[in-house]
């Protein structure tokens, strides 16, 4: 059991890198979902005890969203918005594997800083959450395109749903209905972001924001 | 400790005669060679003694120095770097007597043998030195001695620039060793060595502080990035010999004075073997990928010794680790491997530099991309070049090897060990030290395959010569002694056992499970060399009788289809290189200055791109600018007349009377 | 520990290699819907190219027939540090696993020197190709070496890929894991296959490995590909064993697993082949790039 936690996990940190290394849109869209889905086992795997019935809702709930319904929607954004299928990044595709890379040895030198839970049941958890946390900050912060900022948002997502994933014993549905709803939020928003972008400047290309500055 | 003292007295002596012969140059190369070789070789004998186990020798005597007093000795650790010191600059002297010929005609030649046999005994002097005021006189003199050689050729503009850098740098580093040792001097109350390593304690703060000052003082003159800035310079404007033996000898009496220093400061703490990790990494790596961007042989080599300085900057970090955890295994094979790679650097760098000036000595330029197949015009130098090339990679059966494995050995042994960050770090350094191996190969693969393979680059107007026998042999002694050590690595490092034990005063027993494997693994890495060489022979011979009775017929090089190609389409070192210049132009930063093609029938097109060090350009020249803006409100006090500067310098000493007296 | 498991091992180690080329061939050939050479191909093309003559550019030197020469003999040595079945390799010793990647680091560096001695530009070309790519996958290659060593506890390749592993899968499986796919990585740029060098290919500009031996002949050229053989064979044989970590103790039958998971690979990298085309140069290193960081994931896993 414990190895096959270690194993998903594992699975869903390196798909962190295969956003980070891919030029095209359309994997990373997939890696992503795939991630999503990874993440939407776990919940069952986790728990303790008998099978809770939020706990199969809230799996099966994951999985329609981040492997079905949010891919479904960013691939159908990306073939109507008839924009170029290649990601442009600020950073090359080597260096933002490096900083990458950086940022998993940061990610498990500050979780080993943090005090560990018994009810942390595989001690990869945090690790895995803290690397998903900051290489969807990476991809924010290097990726032009607004769509691959919604990606990076999913991804964020997906790190503090690990995180979550720690408190699911002692406070589950809390932190679970604040983090979906976060999301379908953010989602909402940026489709519509998304959308206005497209209309006014043909593309959807964030760094064209800054000429709108004075 | 009379052969020392007659190795002094004969390369003063002999120093001198030759300034003295001056225009003669026959006399003076006369006088300079035979002084160095009869020096060198007398000064070797008690090294030697030392290193078999014999006591060490010692010498004191009053000097009317103020805190100074003529104390030297020779102990493991001194003898350890006196053999490079004699050894190398002997070969470096016999070499001299043919390259600097053709300068003789010129100019006069005793200043050179002068000071060149200077720099050997204050080498010497400084390794074998016990008062911290003799030992910064020594320093001071081989920097200067140094200085002079650089320059010799001081009628070219680059040239006076460089030796102004290296100047100014070796002088900025001196200042740190005042510093560090006033303070030591302060707190054993005595400027002896021996006192210095009595201090009983001392606020983990102050040796935290003489620890830095030690690192930057001696570490400038090792060439620790980012303070390696005067070597590329220097190596190349200096004569071939002279750059043998400052890359190969003086750079290295840095790391003496660390390692010195450390004796000093009693146990260390992690955090230092971090920090020498951590230069070991950021010297290794950026040296060779600067030295892969260069098109300049000499400066190419320049900067492979910063790399190399890095490789035993690693070893040092692993060996002060190991310590400061409790691992002797470790830091044994840390600082041996450390200690070996000096020897070793010294013995292939030296060299490569000798079988550059032959190559500079033959067709007039260092610039790669200018030469060409001189492999058979110069077929010794380019075997010598070869072994000294393979050697510096690291590839077995040489030296090289040797070190580096013992380096890798000890990096591993704490990388199994600890649990904790250390070991973070040493996995780190072991990928660097990999990545290192890498680069390096691919850069002598391209520095040999753009000099001496291929079909010469430009049509000369005479032939080419090889090399003449004063030049030859000590090369290929250094050729000898490189593979000696790659295939005889246990006896050398039994040589090698009191130094290394110096460091610290400690001694692996030989019955722990570690140290008897790392002996049997030399064992092992020294059969494995041997039977390396009998399976290459055996397929030389296998080859010859599958060829016997069979047409052996000779061609032109394939040429893909294209009828008529010519020596200028070779690839050359730039393009060779491109690939891996690309991957780190962030921080290369290479400029490019391209012509591009342009029509259907481009008559002409050109690329040119150089590499400015990027610790010159973003570092030192920006600071250096600052530092003079900031000064420009002194500028009144230079009127330039010597009436104002006799007022300074009186105003000055009545304010220290009146300081010091306390009125 | 008798003497006849080693020799048979050996035996192995010096017939086999151009057996996998032979697989990956054919399995080639099925995929694309051919019949394809013989498996033992290999063998008839060396066979035929040491009867034949030589022919020497004008333009090499001494060089350039020691190239031939010295790479075999580098991989011939660097395999008898290579466990095949026996518990441990001909020769074993503490800290062997450097010696062994530094002899491949000979053979490379003479078999360029060799390429630049033509003074071809294509063959210049492949040179340099190869040492970026081979510097690159250095560190990749020491990083997973590293992760099989922490989690083995020893820097042996006889220990590090014997029967330790067994346990250690159970223990640390993902790092173990991630390590192995960095090896296949390596395997494959540093072997020269598809995705990073396509050895079936007839432009010379596209080529790496083999546009750097395209001027040796006869004698010479079937040292090169016997000694390319047998470079495949001693990573596949690492990696076969670090996958299949299984001693039953009786030779035969250890022999029969390590061949049948070796003639495994050599499908697997047929299917790649056949499967992928070939990456663009300028990709290539980010292909590495990534070897390295799956190794070093790996070994942050080993650390926690």
């Amino acid at each position: 059991m414990a190895q096959g936690i270690d194993l998903i996990l594992v699975l869903a940190m390196l798909l962190n890198f295969l956003v980070l290394g891919s030029s095209r849109l359309r994997a990373c869209i997939r890696a992503v979902a795939f991630q999503g889905v990874l993440l939407s086992i776990l919940p069952l795997l986790l728990h303790q005890g008998d099978l809770a019935v939020h706990m199969v809702a809230l799996s099966a709930g994951m999985l329609a969203l981040k492997g079905v319904l949010f891919p479904w929607l960013l691939l159908r954004t990306l073939r109507d918005g008839s924009m170029r299928a290649e990601i442009e990044p600020l950073i090359g595709f080597t260096a933002s594997l490096l900083v990458g890379a950086v940022a998993t040895v940061v990610a498990f030198v500050l979780s080993s800083r943090l005090p560990s839970l018994p009810s942390m049941t595989s001690s990869l958890l945090v690790p895995a959450a803290m690397t998903t946390l900051l290489i969807s900050l990476v991809v924010l912060v290097s990726r032009t395109k607004a769509l691959t900022q919604v990606l990076g948002y999913l991804m964020l997502e997906n790190g503090i749903f690990l995180f979550g994933l720690t408190l699911v014993q002692s406070m589950p549905l809390l932190v679970e209905l604040g983090v979906l709803l976060d999301l379908f939020a953010g989602v909402f928003i940026m489709g519509i972001v998304i959308y206005h972008i497209s209309r006014e400047f043909d593309h959807i290309d964030t760094y064209h924001l800054t000429t709108l500055k004075g | 400790m009379i052969a020392f003292f007659l190795a002094l007295g004969v390369l003063t002596v002999s120093g001198g005669m030759a300034v003295l012969a001056g225009r003669n140059s026959r006399l003076a190369t006369c006088w300079g060679v035979s002084g160095a070789l009869v020096g060198c070789l007398a000064g070797l004998a008690p090294a030697i003694q030392v290193l078999m186990g014999s006591a060490g020798f010692s010498f004191r005597s009053a000097w009317d120095v103020p805190y100074g007093e003529f104390y030297l000795a020779i102990d493991p650790l001194t003898a350890w770097f006196l053999l490079p010191v004699f050894g190398v600059s002997a070969l470096a002297a016999v070499y001299s007597s043919e390259y600097l010929r053709p300068f003789g005609e010129r100019q006069s030649l005793g200043p050179i043998f002068g000071w060149f046999n200077i720099l050997i005994a204050s080498m010497a002097l400084v390794v074998a030195a016990r008062n911290a005021v003799l030992f910064l006189v020594a320093w001071e003199v081989m920097s200067l001695a140094s200085f002079f050689l650089v320059t010799f050729e001081d009628e070219r503009e680059e040239v006076r620039e460089a030796g102004w850098t290296y100047l100014v740098a070796t002088h900025l580093g001196t200042a740190f060793l005042f510093v560090l040792f006033t303070l030591l001097g302060r707190q054993a109350g005595s400027m002896n060595f021996d006192q210095f390593s009595a201090i009983s304690s001392m606020p983990s703060v102050l040796t935290a502080v003489l620890f830095l000052l030690a690192l930057v003082g001696f570490g400038t003159k090792a060439g620790f990035m980012p303070l390696h800035v005067w070597l590329p310079e220097a190596h190349p404007a200096a004569p071939s010999h002279v750059s043998a033996v400052m890359s190969g000898v003086m750079i290295k009496l840095g790391i003496y004075g660390i390692l010195r220093t450390l004796t000093f400061l009693g146990p260390p703490p992690a955090w230092w073997g971090q920090t020498f990790l951590m230069i070991g990494m950021t010297s290794g790596v950026l040296g060779v990928v600067f030295a892969l961007s260069q098109h300049d042989l000499k400066r190419l080599l320049a900067y492979h010794s910063v790399e190399n300085i890095g490789i035993i900057a690693l070893g040092l970090g692993i060996g002060l680790l190991g310590h400061s955890k409790g691992q002797p295994v470790m830091s044994w094979l840390g600082f041996g491997g450390a200690l070996l790679h000096v020897l070793n650097h010294s013995l292939f760098k030296a060299l490569l530099f000798l079988g550059a000036g032959s190559v500079l000595h033959a067709t007039g330029t260092r610039e790669l991309d200018r030469l060409g197949g001189l492999l058979k015009t110069m077929p010794w130098t380019a075997f010598t070049f070869l072994v000294g090339a393979m050697a510096i990679c690291g590839l077995p059966p040489f030296n090289g090897f040797v070190s580096e494995w013992l380096i890798y050995v000890g990096g591993f042994r704490g990388f199994l060990e600890f649990t904790t960050r250390s070991g973070m770090w040493l996995g780190l350094g072991i990928a660097a030290l990999a990545l290192i191996g890498g680069l390096a190969a691919a850069c002598f693969a391209k520095a040999f395959g753009t000099v001496f393979l291929g079909s010469p680059r430009e049509s000369r107007a005479h032939p080419l010569h090889e090399a003449g026998p004063a030049m030859l042999i000590p090369m290929m002694v250094l050729v000898g002694s490189c593979l000696a050590i790659g295939l005889w690595p246990h006896r050398v490092v039994q040589f090698m056992m009191p130094a290394i034990s110096g460091i610290y005063n400690e001694t692996p027993s030989l019955n722990i499970e570690g140290m008897a494997s790392a002996l049997a693994g030399l064992m092992m890495v020294s059969a494995t060399a041997a039977l390396f060489l009998c399976i290459t022979l055996a397929l030389v011979v296998l080859r010859r009788l599958s060829l016997s009775n069979r047409p052996i017929s000779q061609t032109v090089t394939w040429d893909c289809g294209y009828t008529a190609p010519a020596a200028s389409m070779q690839y050359t070192a730039a393009s060779f290189a491109q690939p891996l210049v690309r991957l780190f132009q962030s921080v290369l930063r290479t400029q490019s200055h391209e012509q591009a093609p342009a029509g259907y029938f481009p008559a002409s097109a050109r690329l040119t791109s150089h590499t400015p060090d990027v610790a010159t350009a973003y570092l030192f020249l920006p600071l250096f600018a600052k530092v003079r803006r900031g000064l420009e409100g002194l500028r009144w006090l230079q009127q330039g007349r010597v009436q104002l500067y006799l007022l300074y310098i009186f105003i000055t000493l009545v304010v220290l009377l009146v300081w010091k007296l306390g009125v | 520990m008798s003497v006849i498991p080693l020799l048979l091992s050996l035996g192995l180690a010096l017939v086999c290699p151009p057996l996998l080329l032979g697989v990956i061939h054919k399995t080639k050939a099925i995929l694309t819907g051919r019949v394809g050479a013989p498996v033992l191909q290999p063998y008839y093309d060396l066979w035929k190219l040491l009867q034949k003559g030589a022919v020497y550019s004008r333009t090499t030197s001494w060089v350039f027939r020691a190239g031939p020469l010295v790479s075999p003999a580098a991989f011939l040595t660097a395999a008898l540090f290579v466990p095949l079945t026996t518990p441990s390799a001909l020769l074993s010793f503490w800290g062997d696993v450097v010696l062994w990647a530094y002899l491949i680091g000979v053979a490379r560096f003479i078999t360029v020197l060799a390429a630049l001695d033509t003074g071809s530009s294509f063959e210049g070309m492949g040179a340099s190709r190869e040492v970026t790519f081979a510097s690159l996958a250095e560190p990749a290659l020491f990083v997973a070496l590293a992760v099989i060593a922490k989690v083995t506890g020893s820097v042996q390749l006889s220990e590090m890929f014997g029967p330790v592993l067994g346990q250690a899968w159970r223990t640390a499986g993902p790092a173990l894991a991630l390590a192995a796919a960095s090896f296949f990585l390596v395997l494959l740029a540093e072997n020269a296959r598809m995705p990073v060098d396509d050895p079936t290919t007839h432009l010379e500009l596209t080529m790496i490995h083999e546009v750097m031996v395209l001027d040796h002949s006869g004698p010479d050229f079937a040292f090169i590909l016997y000694g390319s053989a047998l470079k495949l064979f001693l990573f596949s044989v690492l990696l076969v064993r670090l996958l299949v970590p299984v001693h039953i103790g009786v030779v035969w039958l250890d022999l029969v697993i390590v061949v049948a998971g070796l003639l495994g690979l050599a499908v697997l990298i047929g299917i790649v082949e056949s499967s992928m085309a070939r990456l663009r140069l300028i990709r290539v290193p980010q292909l590495l790039v990534t070897s390295g960081v799956l190794a070093a994931v790996g070994l942050l896993l080993v650390w926690r």
